[in-house]
């Protein structure tokens, strides 16, 4: 874990929304491992704000790079960093996903949820499928980076606007089917909203297959020493405990998590 | 090698310079262990511990509001064993001098929770949490009445022999009482101010933001109130102040110290710069350096009221 000063390399838009922010990160990028995440000051915030934390989506040779959109006041601004602006980035944190499991990988993304899953894609000795949703076509990113790595990709919207209509646990259904039905194991990999999450934990415990969910709450250090984003967890004996999703996670399997 | 002396006594607790971090917002020290040398700090005071592991609040258990944020985390802690089998033994390798901060829901429990931690090797000072906002019993109910302050202070008082440090609540019509009470019952320093009740509600939902409806407010919008605080506490001390309360930065530091303080904490300023501890301490020093003082103690209460 750094505390690095961070210089912006280039910063375009990906689609309308959603932006591309790459970082001359050293030691950070080089330690970075798929699933884990960043905590940014963002500078042009007062600068007593709360740091704001991010996915990483990709680090390869010293460059790591975040996908993200503007939901509020904190991304509004760093939408307007120009490349060679700096900025102290905390990280890498967080455990990561687990990169030495079996089983055909089945990623279910939503919306900037497919940021940690695309850095697992480069990451992971085996391909397979991913499964993203969104509300439009405006939701769905970064599918043909996940082709290009010779990943199949199946999309759904609500719209119908791309892929198929309606949410992405129909064609993860079908996937999860026809894995079971050519006899193969599976093992899920999961970003997006909660009601995403919990579906697809559902689904693997139904399955008997593990899921591996990377969790989303609002973060103050980031480190494990603020107790702000806690998540109640299944320990195997039965009971239970708070773990800390910044510092404990942010990537549960589906088993752990008490919803 | 400059000739400052930064060490301080804070009422029988020693540190090398005045300065340590809030309980809660360096956890238990090795959270930040990788950003921070935490060895460079004059003490690391950890999460407020109560006797038996405790779940805290549901969340939202923060909100960022301008110049600060508003918490009510609720105290979640490992208990007295769990600090002290999980996290003590960092700390003691660490070789820094530690200050626990406690609470508890009766005065038995204030003097059970300090009587267990009074061998534990490592551990230099106790604060006692009596003006915690975020929980239902205990906390700030013993916090706001000095006749309370007084006879909770006198049980763990006669409970442990470590150096004793209630934290007192900021939400109270003249704070000199409260010094006084607690000094007459034992006390060996005061530590002051715990964050400030708060509450933020969302217009559109009209709901409060935080599960605990309410929380207290902390970060630099809370310093010159604290300032005020402190200098009021100090002219009814006989005892050590330590003083927070959005310090950012050497400068809030300073202010404290010479309204009165003898040591000050970094909180909320943690989470945004975790260097912001230990960029305190240089402050001071070069503060120290500029204006020819050979102590960090010649600071303390050096206000000038009339010029
Ligand atoms: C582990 C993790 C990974 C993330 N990865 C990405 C990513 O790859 N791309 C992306 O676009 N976004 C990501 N987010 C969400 C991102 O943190 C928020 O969009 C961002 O904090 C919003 O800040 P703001 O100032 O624009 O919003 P505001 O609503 O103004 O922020 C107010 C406060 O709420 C917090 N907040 C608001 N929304 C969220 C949220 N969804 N999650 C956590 N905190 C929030 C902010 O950090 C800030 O403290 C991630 C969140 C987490 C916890
Ligand atoms: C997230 C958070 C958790 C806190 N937990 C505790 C605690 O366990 N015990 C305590 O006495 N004070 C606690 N405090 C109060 C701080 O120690 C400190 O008194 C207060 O935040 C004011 O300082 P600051 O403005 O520099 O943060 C907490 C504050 C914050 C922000
Ligand atoms: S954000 Fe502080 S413990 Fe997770």
């Amino acid at each position: 874990m750094f505390d690095f000063l961070c210089k912006v390399k280039e910063h375009p838009h990906v689609t309308d929304d959603y932006m591309l922010i790459q970082l001359h990160a050293g030691k950070l990028a080089e330690q970075a491992r798929p699933g884990q995440f960043v905590h940014i000051r963002i500078p042009g915030l007062e600068k007593t704000s709360l740091r704001r934390p991010f996915s990483i989506y990709n680090s390869e040779d010293g460059i790591l790079s975040i996908l993200y959109k503007a939901v509020g006041r904190g991304t509004e601004v760093m939408q307007s960093l120009q490349p060679d602006s700096e900025l102290q980035v905390i990280g890498p944190l967080g455990n990561g996903f687990p990169l030495d499991g079996s089983g055909e990988p089945l990623l279910v993304a939503g919306g900037y949820g497919v940021a940690p899953l695309y850095f697992l894609a480069t990451r992971l000795n085996r391909k397979g499928v991913l499964l993203v949703g969104g509300r439009t076509a405006e939701d769905i990113l970064a599918i043909d980076k996940f082709k290009e790595l010779g990943w199949r990709v199946v999309v759904a919207t609500n719209d119908g606007s791309m892929g198929e209509k309606g949410f992405v646990t129909v064609p993860l259904l079908r996937e999860l089917e026809s894995c079971k039905a050519a006899g193969k194991e599976v093992e899920m990999f999961s970003c997006g909203p909660d009601a995403m999450l919990k579906a697809v934990g559902e689904m693997a415990i139904k399955s008997n297959s593990k899921a591996w969910l990377s969790l989303d709450k609002h973060m103050v250090c980031g480190v494990g020493a603020c107790l702000a984003c806690v998540q109640k967890l299944h320990k195997p004996d039965g009971s239970t405990w708070i773990g800390r999703v910044c510092s404990d996670g942010p990537i549960f399997e589906a088993g752990e998590i008490v919803w | 090698m400059s000739e400052v002396d930064l060490s301080v006594n804070l009422g029988g607790i020693k540190m090398n310079n005045p300065v340590t971090v809030a309980s809660g917002t360096f956890g238990y020290g090795r959270e930040y262990a990788d950003l921070v040398d935490i060895t460079q700090l004059g003490a690391v005071t950890v999460k407020g511990i109560r006797l038996e592991p405790w779940g805290g609040n549901d969340l939202p258990r923060h909100v960022e509001v301008p110049g600060g944020m508003v918490n009510a985390i609720g105290l979640q802690g490992p208990g007295v064993d769990g600090f002290v089998n999980e996290y003590m033994p960092f700390l003691l390798e660490k070789g820094v001098p530690v200050i626990v901060n406690i609470w508890g829901t009766s005065l038995e429990e204030y003097a059970e929770v300090a009587a267990r931690l009074s061998d534990v090797e490592g551990i230099c000072g106790l604060e006692l949490n009596i003006s915690c906002p975020n929980v239902k019993e205990g906390g700030n109910a013993f916090g706001t009445d000095p006749k309370t302050v007084a006879k909770l202070v006198a049980s763990v008082r006669a409970a442990t022999k470590l150096p004793l440090m209630p934290k007192l609540a900021p939400n109270v019509s003249d704070i000199k009482p409260f010094v006084r009470a607690a000094q007459e019952s034992g006390a060996d320093a005061i530590s002051l101010i715990n964050t400030i009740p708060a509450m933020v509600i969302d217009i559109e939902s009209r709901t409060p933001v935080l599960s605990n409806k309410v929380g207290g407010l902390s970060g630099s919008a809370i310093h010159p109130v604290a300032v005020k605080l402190v200098w009021e506490a100090a002219q009814a001390a006989t005892v050590p102040i330590l003083a927070m309360g959005g310090i950012v930065a050497a400068e809030q530091a300073i202010e404290f110290m010479i309204a009165g303080a003898t040591s000050v904490a970094v909180g909320t300023a943690n989470f945004i710069d975790p260097s912001t501890s230990i960029a305190v301490i240089n402050g001071i020093q070069d503060y120290l350096e500029r204006h020819e003082m050979k102590s960090a103690t010649e600071l303390t209460g050096s206000i000038i009221l009339n010029k």
